[in-house]
């Protein structure tokens, strides 16, 4: 467990390295999670460790959400301003959103003659 | 005298991360209860529950976001591990990502074109500030990546870190009624489309329902941060 942690940790710290030296505009722990995939399929498996703390960090991971969340209070003023525009935009875009990633993953599966599991 | 010591009481406590960081645990705990007690009802999701509860607590009580913070920030600080550790469901769904790769990266396009356009051309019709739209914008992309995409096209970062979160709540509302109209139970498209428009909430919630759900919406959130910081940029030129 504890080493598996220090494994999750030592990949973030990679590609938080990777992000600062180079001014790729992606976060350092989304590139740590490549590098670590790319590790593992190189591994052709996940060590006992990094798997039980992965699956207990994944296990919290809606609670890990909260206090970021909780930072809204911050922007009350700034979103009451366009209070509608914001509103209606966020859930008509974010429905149709969702619509056409479905529709098109859908069609293309099926362009591409693979199954659908149940 | 009594009033007085629990003053005291309250000021030392307030000002030790102790208070912010165990009152974040309990809110969650609180929020589980709920969302059971409500039978499991994706408007009363456990994490705006447990934000609506410390939202409140924090203004009745006149307490600072940073001050919270910096007991809450050690909850946070996971965070990132958790982000890493996503490689390992990714790692077990190997074989059907990569017989899936082209539709899936192709329908990643889809949906961030849909999302941006949409937001671009609902803003204004509505009469929204062009600098609104502009935080709007990077409203799928997992929090990090959205703030730099907003400050890239002239948004407000802070503005944008909010409506990602919002708009990660109205995902985990909206996606289960709309995979129910579509008749989709594949849990590895309803993941895929969670993790895209809802990035890290949907992912959350997915990994509720099943590891191959969760998996799904990890790679769609990553995914769709990865072309949107490339992709965004590009679109929004179309729009200037």
């Amino acid at each position: 467990m504890l080493e598996g942690f220090a494994v999750l940790l030592l990949f973030q710290l990679i590609g938080e390295l990777i992000t600062r030296l180079s001014g790729i505009p992606v976060p350092g722990p989304v590139l740590g999670m490549a590098l670590l995939l790319f590790a593992v399929l190189l591994l052709k498996r996940v060590p006992g460790g990094v798997r039980i703390a992965s699956e207990s960090l994944l296990r919290y991971l809606p609670l890990l959400f909260v206090p970021a969340g909780v930072g809204l209070i911050n922007h009350g003023l700034l979103l009451k301003q366009d209070i509608w525009v914001i509103s209606i935009t966020l859930v008509v875009s974010t429905a149709l959103t969702l619509l056409v990633t479905v529709l098109v993953l859908q069609g293309l599966k099926k362009l591409w003659g693979i199954e659908n599991d149940a | 005298m009594m009033p007085e010591v629990i003053f005291e009481l309250w000021v030392y406590m307030a000002a030790s991360p102790l208070l912010h960081l165990l009152l974040t645990l309990l809110a969650f705990f609180l929020a589980q209860w709920v969302n059971r007690r409500a039978g499991g009802s994706p408007l009363l999701h456990p994490v705006l529950v447990a934000i609506a509860l410390l939202v409140g607590f924090l203004l009745i009580t006149d307490t600072p976001y940073a001050t919270y913070f910096e007991g809450a920030q050690f909850i946070h600080f996971l965070m990132g591990p958790a982000i890493v550790s996503l490689a390992v469901p990714l790692f077990d769904h190997r074989e059907r990502i990569k017989r899936e790769f082209f539709p899936l990266i192709l329908a990643c396009v889809a949906g961030i074109v849909t999302a941006v356009v949409s937001t671009v051309v609902l803003v204004r019709l509505l009469g929204g500030r062009e600098d609104t739209m502009l935080s709007l914008v990077p409203k799928s992309v997992t929090t990090p990546i959205a703030m730099g995409i907003a400050e890239q096209i002239g948004g407000f970062p802070a503005l944008a870190a909010g409506i990602v979160l919002i708009t990660g709540a109205i995902g985990c509302l909206l996606g289960p009624p709309i995979f129910k109209l579509l008749k989709i139970k594949d849990h590895a498209v309803q993941g895929f489309a969670m993790g895209l428009a809802a990035h890290g909430f949907g992912t959350a919630q997915c990994f509720s329902l099943s590891n191959l759900a969760g998996a799904f919406a990890g790679l769609a959130m990553g995914v769709t941060g990865l072309l949107s910081a490339f992709l965004i940029p590009l679109i929004m030129r179309f729009f200037a």
